[in-house]
């Protein structure tokens, strides 16, 4: 016996190796006819995500397709990544309006404040987890691209019970 | 007499062997290919998963793309190996397993206006001895890859693998004294034609064909006996250092092995060809239909194996070193080597007794004396006595002494899980 060899108690009159192994068998072709297989498709078919997912942002707009985003400048001064880039405009009317309103997707940790803070419900994260992209640049987006996204929006709270309970 | 039953002229022979060498060759390589496609379809299978199936339809064109990504792949020759013996080594592993297929008969035979025609590439009369020699050789390949590697993981699993290998060609080749017992030959025909007219070997020397086919298990490296290759403790083992298409033949070798033992198995032990219950493939002249019909039964036997080998290897874990040890040398052998007296005593006092071979008195008695053994063996000897090394069949005062020796596991109480 070596030095440190862990020892078993085992009784020795019950164990088997020849049946076990049967019995084993057994219940591996059990499964292996089983039709009922746990693979989800992926490409094919995709799970439902969940209403608090929180995934790639998504600019919200008015009827008319302008973003609703106000350049209030509530989002960036509460991000803690540091990834909203926001420079504020003003129209003829005295409106604001972002002129440059870029996420940098890569430095984003998702943590949905910007969708908290926003006082237009303009900003939100999406439902949405395929991002892949050729290169680094494609991961800032832009105003353009934010409002041209078609993902549901991720709901931070359920509205029936906003206190989580 | 007929001209299409009688052996054919020299040349005839000389083309005939041609093209039955060009395909088995095809046949078997297709086979191997497809076998990798096997194991993962039934691994996935029985872990409840789908397996490959984006390529072509139900994935069959997946051995093509593995192939092909293989062929492409960057060849990484490492600095410190030895060149030559690191190229031959992939290439060891895999030719005595495909050597080993020209001696095994896949089917009765086949009638031709030029002669008869032997379902065999080489129906060579020691056949049983050179596929013993042949398949010992293969280990060479995984010996050599291990040592050429010069890495310490490939090392050792090839020293693993020679230790493996030595343990259970013992046992293997005692199992087979008991088939040579049976068969009174080493031809691999004789054999299967002693099998068609007595009744199967598995029937009549169920123990040997046991132990034949625990010990093909540990020769062909798969699970349970997969040590060499261990990837929890020794990486991939012998193949650490390979890359790229030198790295695929060692899996084709492996399933070539795989199909190779298969085939050995049947041949030895479930009559080869041998179309069961009935007398009409073995006797009378050779027909088309005979030879089809036979080839169609060795192929079943030989898939049903291949499956068996694929079922093991997804529901049994690894042996530890030492009980593949102790299963080799202190269960494995002895027992081969017992039963080959109780054997030969047995065909002794029948011979003796002067029951004609292949009598119904004679299987009758056989086939009760291995219900008897095979009981003794399974149900009453496997009582964790005879595979579990000795480290572990610890029990009573002993086990107090290890206890008071170890006081940091003397406050467990028994059944406690530890």
């Amino acid at each position: 016996m070596g030095i440190n060899v862990k020892v078993m108690e085992r009784p020795v009159g019950e164990v088997s190796y020849v049946r076990a192994t049967l019995s084993g068998l057994a219940l591996t072709f059990k499964h292996m006819v089983h039709p009922h297989k746990v693979t989800l498709q992926y490409p094919d078919e995709k799970w439902g995500l969940p209403d608090r997912w929180r995934g790639t942002h998504r600019m919200l707009t008015t009827e008319t397709g302008a973003a609703k985003c106000v350049a209030c400048g509530l989002c960036p001064t509460v991000c803690p990544a540091n990834c909203i880039k926001l420079v504020p405009g003003e129209d003829e009317a005295g409106n604001r309006y972002p002129l440059v309103f870029e996420i940098d997707e890569f430095r984003c940790i998702f943590c949905g404040y910007c969708q908290e803070v926003c006082p237009e419900e303009a900003i939100h994260l999406g439902r949405h987890y395929e991002n892949a992209e050729f290169n680094r640049e494609r991961f800032v987006y832009d105003l353009e691209r934010l409002t041209a996204q078609t993902h549901p929006v991720s709901e931070l709270w359920d509205p029936a019970d906003p206190r989580g309970e | 007499m007929d001209p299409m039953q009688l052996p054919p002229s020299a040349g005839v022979f000389l083309v005939a062997t041609l093209i039955k060498l060009l395909l088995v060759f095809t046949v078997y390589m297709i086979a191997v290919a497809y076998t990798t496609f096997a194991e993962r379809k039934i691994s996935a299978w029985i872990q409840d998963r789908i397996g490959p199936n984006r390529v072509g339809p139900w994935g069959l064109f997946q051995v093509l793309a593995d192939g092909l990504k293989n062929l492409m792949k960057e060849e990484a020759m490492p600095g410190a190996v030895n060149k030559p013996l690191f190229v031959l080594a992939p290439a060891l592993a895999f030719i005595p397993a495909l050597i080993a297929w020209a001696v095994i008969p896949f089917g009765a035979p086949l009638p031709t206006p030029w002669g008869r025609i032997d379902m065999v590439v080489a129906d060579m009369p020691i056949g049983f001895l050179f596929t013993l020699a042949i398949t010992s050789i293969g280990v060479y390949g995984i010996v050599i890859a291990g040592w050429s590697s010069n890495n310490k993981y490939a090392l050792l699993g090839g020293l693993r693998s020679t230790a493996q290998v030595i343990s259970y060609e013992l046992a293997m080749g005692m199992s087979c004294v008991v088939v040579l017992l049976m068969a009174g030959n080493v031809s691999l025909n004789q054999i299967i034609v002693q099998q068609a007219t007595m009744g199967w070997n598995v029937l009549l020397i169920s123990v040997a064909a046991f132990i034949f086919l625990v010990a093909g298990f540990a020769e062909t490296n798969r699970l349970p006996f997969d040590l060499p290759e261990a990837e929890s403790e020794l990486i991939t083992g012998y193949h650490t250092e390979y890359s790229a298409f030198k790295f695929s033949l060692f899996f084709i070798a492996e399933y070539a092995n795989l199909i190779t033992a298969s085939a050995l198995f049947v041949t030895l032990f479930l009559g080869g060809w041998d179309i069961p219950f009935t007398q009409w493939d073995n006797i009378g002249p050779a027909t088309v239909g005979k030879s089809l019909a036979t080839i169609a039964m060795f192929a079943a036997k030989v898939l049903f194996f291949m499956f068996f080998f694929i079922w093991v290897r997804w529901t049994l874990p690894r042996f530890r070193y030492d009980q593949l040890m102790s299963l080799g040398w202190k269960f494995m052998l002895p027992t081969a080597l017992a039963y080959i007296v109780i054997v030969a005593s047995t065909i002794l006092g029948l011979d003796a007794l002067g029951l004609v071979r292949g009598s119904w008195a004679y299987l009758l008695t056989m086939m009760g004396l291995n219900l008897v053994l095979v009981v003794i063996l399974f149900f009453i000897l496997d009582r964790g006595r005879l595979i579990s090394p000795a480290d572990t069949r610890v029990s009573g005062a002993r086990l107090e002494a290890l206890r008071r020796r170890a006081p940091r596991r003397a406050n467990f109480a028994p059944g406690e899980i530890r």
